[in-house]
Parts: C-alpha cells; sequence; structure tokens
C-alpha cells in the first residue's frame, strides 16, 4: 500500500481503499477504516463525488476532468486527496498484472 | 471546513449515529459502585435473538462501521457469540458491522480467547478501575482485578492483539494513570480511560469517587503529553476550559452523533442518560430504530442551537461547551448552566445548594436485591 507524494498525485491512479465505506452526510461523507478503524470526515460533496469516481478513471486529474471541476480547484483537490492517501482513504491503485 | 466548522455541522445531527452503543442486556455477575446502568439482574423483557439480528439488519442498512456492545456483562447472554458474528459476517455479499464490546473479563478463559482471536473486526475493551486489587475491588467487587488480569493473560496467549484496557478516572486511580499505562504495554494493549459519570448506581457514589478539581487538572496535564496515544471516548473535553483543547471532538454527542440502545430496545440519547426524560423511543416500534433517530422529538431538539444559560458569559464556553448533559441532569444541576466539575468552578456553589433527595434518580434499577439477613431467635 505506496503511499504517494503530493505533487505528483494529480497524475497517479487512483481508488478507495476495498476495506473503506463510504457513509453520504449532509457536509458530505464519512469515511470508516475497516482496518485502522479511523473515521474520517471528508467534508466536501465534490471531493465525495469524485472520490467515487477514482477507479474509473486512469489518474486523479482525469477523474477531475470527467466530474467537471474547474481547472483553478485541482490544487485544492490535490491537497484534499493528498490527506485521505494519508490516512489510508485512498491508496495508489495497484497497476494490472 | 476548519474543525469548529465540523462541530457545528455535527451538531445538527448526522443521517446515522457514528458511535452507538448497544447494552446486550442488564444481566451482570458483577455489582459496581458506579454502573451507569445499574445492572445486576436480567430484565424479562430483552430483546430476543431474532429481534437482536433485525437491529443488526437496520443499522447495517444506516451502515453504522461499528457498534459498541457492553451491558450489564454481555458475555452472559447465551446468543453472544451468536450476535456478535452475525453483525461481524452476516454472510455473502453483506458488510459487517465492527463490534467493540466491554467486558469485565469473568467470561473470557484459554477456549474463548481462541475464538475471540478468530474473529475479524473486533475489538474487546476489559475494564479494571485500579492497578491493583485492593483499588480495583473497592469499585468493582472482590475477584474482579484478578478476573480482569486473566482475561488479559488469555487473550495475550491466543494472540487476540491489541485489546484495550479501559479505566474510568476517580479520585482513588487517577495517581496510577502512569501505571495503567505500562500495563497496557506491557500486553501490547491500547489504555482508555474515561470521565466518572454520576449515572446508574453512579449516582450514589459520584460525590465520593469522581476527582477532586486539583486532580482534574492532573488528568489534564497527563492527557494533553500523551496526545491521542490514550484513547478517551472524548469524554474530558469539560477539561478544555484549562487550557489547549485536547485531542477529539469537543462536544456533546448526545442525539446527535451518538446514543444507546439498551437491552429491552429502548433508545436513549447516550448511555449515561438512562432515564425517562432522555428516552427518544423504542426499536420495537414500527419505524424501528431509523424512525426514532432520525424523527424522535427528543433527538431533534438536541439537535436545535442549544443555550449556554448561565455559561454564557464565561470566556471559556467555546473551550468547554458546558460539559456533560447527563452530569448536569444527575447532579441536579441545569442543564445550560456548568458542569458539576466546571474547572473554573462555577458550579461549586450550585452543587452545595442542591438538594440531594431532590435531584433525579435513574429510571430504571437492575441491581442485585440485597439479602437481608435476619437473626432469628
Amino acid at each position: 500500500m505506496r503511499r504517494v507524494l503530493n505533487l505528483s498525485l494529480l497524475d497517479t491512479p487512483l481508488e478507495l481503499d476495498p476495506q473503506v465505506a463510504l457513509r453520504p452526510e449532509p457536509f458530505g461523507a464519512l469515511a470508516y477504516h475497516y482496518g485502522t478503524r479511523r473515521l474520517v470526515f471528508v467534508k466536501h460533496h465534490d471531493v465525495v463525488a469524485v472520490a467515487r469516481q477514482l477507479a474509473a478513471h486512469p489518474s486523479l486529474s482525469a477523474t477531475l476532468q470527467a466530474c467537471g471541476i474547474a481547472e483553478s480547484r485541482w490544487p485544492s483537490f490535490a491537497k484534499a486527496f493528498a490527506t485521505l492517501n494519508e490516512s489510508e482513504i485512498v491508496r495508489e491503485r495497484p497497476s494490472a498484472g | 471546513m476548519s474543525a469548529p466548522a465540523l462541530v457545528e455541522e455535527l451538531k445538527r445531527g448526522l443521517d446515522a449515529p457514528i458511535c452507538l452503543t448497544w447494552e446486550l442486556t442488564y444481566a451482570c455477575n458483577l455489582q459496581c459502585v458506579h454502573c451507569l446502568s445499574s445492572s445486576g439482574r436480567r430484565d424479562p423483557r430483552e430483546l430476543s435473538t431474532t429481534e437482536a439480528k433485525q437491529v443488526l439488519d437496520e443499522l447495517r442498512d444506516l451502515q453504522v462501521f461499528y457498534i459498541n456492545i457492553g451491558g450489564g456483562e454481555p458475555m452472559v447472554r447465551s446468543d453472544f457469540f451468536e450476535l456478535v458474528e452475525y453483525a461481524i459476517n452476516p454472510g455473502k455479499g453483506r458488510t459487517g458491522i465492527g463490534v467493540k464490546f466491554s467486558t469485565n473479563g469473568t467470561y473470557i478463559d484459554a477456549a474463548k480467547a481462541q475464538r475471540l482471536a478468530s474473529m475479524e473486526y473486533l475489538d474487546i475493551q476489559i475494564s479494571i478501575d485500579g492497578i491493583d486489587a485492593a483499588t480495583n475491588d473497592r469499585v468493582r467487587g472482590a475477584g474482579s482485578y484478578a478476573m480482569a488480569r486473566r482475561a488479559m493473560d488469555h487473550l495475550a496467549s491466543a494472540g487476540f492483539g491489541p485489546f484495550k484496557i479501559s479505566v474510568v478516572v476517580t479520585r482513588h486511580n487517577v495517581d496510577q494513570l502512569d501505571e495503567f499505562k505500562a500495563l497496557a504495554d506491557s500486553y501490547g494493549a491500547q489504555l482508555r480511560i474515561t470521565r466518572l459519570r454520576p449515572s446508574g448506581r453512579g449516582a450514589d457514589t459520584w460525590h465520593d469517587l469522581h476527582p477532586t478539581n486539583a486532580q482534574q487538572r492532573q488528568i489534564y496535564n497527563w492527557l494533553l503529553a500523551r496526545g491521542d496515544a490514550v484513547l478517551t471516548g472524548d469524554s474530558f473535553f469539560h477539561l478544555n476550559a484549562l487550557g489547549e483543547s485536547l485531542p477529539g471532538l469537543n462536544m456533546c454527542g448526545a442525539g446527535r452523533v451518538v446514543c444507546l440502545i439498551d437491552p429491552v430496545g429502548d433508545v436513549y440519547a447516550c448511555p449515561f442518560v438512562i432515564h425517562d426524560q432522555f428516552k427518544a423511543g423504542t426499536v420495537r416500534g414500527d419505524g424501528g430504530f431509523a424512525e426514532v433517530w432520525k424523527h424522535s422529538e427528543l433527538f431533534r431538539s438536541l439537535r436545535e442551537p442549544q443555550s449556554a444559560g448561565a455559561c454564557a458569559s464565561c470566556g471559556s464556553y467555546d473551550a468547554c461547551q458546558g460539559g456533560c448533559m447527563a452530569a448536569k441532569f444527575f447532579t441536579g444541576l441545569p442543564l445550560d448552566g456548568p458542569d458539576p466539575e466546571c474547572v473554573a468552578g462555577d458550579a461549586d456553589s450550585m452543587l452545595g445548594a442542591v438538594r440531594i433527595e431532590l435531584t433525579p434518580r435513574p429510571s430504571l434499577d437492575h441491581s442485585h436485591r440485597r439479602t437481608l439477613s435476619l437473626t432469628t431467635r
């Protein structure tokens, strides 16, 4: 489960950790990691929407594009996903094969 | 969103609880003097196995990630393993609910420890309230320290991994915090310390057991130095008025992010307020638990902005949030005023004026009946 640097995160293929469940909430979502038993607050609906789509796209930036997130907001998304990566909610997608 | 903004959001309530305590039975082999639920004897109306599984199904649908199971002593129930296994591993294609259960350890022998160690998504919390039998058994009863330690030994031998050691902080064990931490470390366990509440049988013992004002500062400094290496259930937020905030959510979660399901299926705002005034409904009703959580009048009112009352003019209100609702209620203080353990001492004169005989009593008492020994000629 390799952690990735913030700088290259936009180019990285990511996915929700398979041990994570997302529960919709008025402020965004609660993410719970069954392995680490850690609960994380995902505090924006757009971040939740992007997180759910990560596995369908080749990189974080491609996911942001597909979700219609304006490029000016990408740095803040890169930051948010770096935090989620840090807390093992998302992870780098293992390459096929 | 900043941390205070998140707290404001959480105060308006969540779609389902984050942390739900479910007391499986009022039966208990012990008779701890501070028992929150005045446990001892089983209640004949307790949820059946089928009803309990229906509740678990419902919690799973609500995406409750994990539950805290307690009692009474939950392992007394003959379907204990059946229910825990059903929660964790409900069968193909269905998400499990993580379980943390609290026990006094009496029923964890070598075989049960093996069985527990083989289960995923299971945490165990063993309670002790003193670092030695003398301190512990005064509160939890004769022989209870030895039983708890034996359970810890069994779990360690079975390779359970990091279980939790849970301590209610009293004025008699405050000085043992370092030793509790060392004990937990020696087992590779996690230490959890929580606040003593005047709930259940604790209503009668709180005045003698709760930490002194000086000891509160001691607890605060000890916790501050250890950061999140010690778990607290975020129960010491009233101490935040002493300065820098302790780790965790700085708010009362009752009816907003936490609640209690009691053994007969009644839903209360939190584990510390088993009283009719804080009963929101029952899981046996038509809409089940979800109806109570989402629509009960009580929970809706707890999610409204709360008045700071007598604390409004205090500069520390943002830090301590007026403390714990249950602690105020069972000591006879107004809910919109200072916590009985207010570190500024703002409750001291009020506590002195409370007429003890008029303070609210816990609504239920399942304590073992005292045996009266009569001398006859």
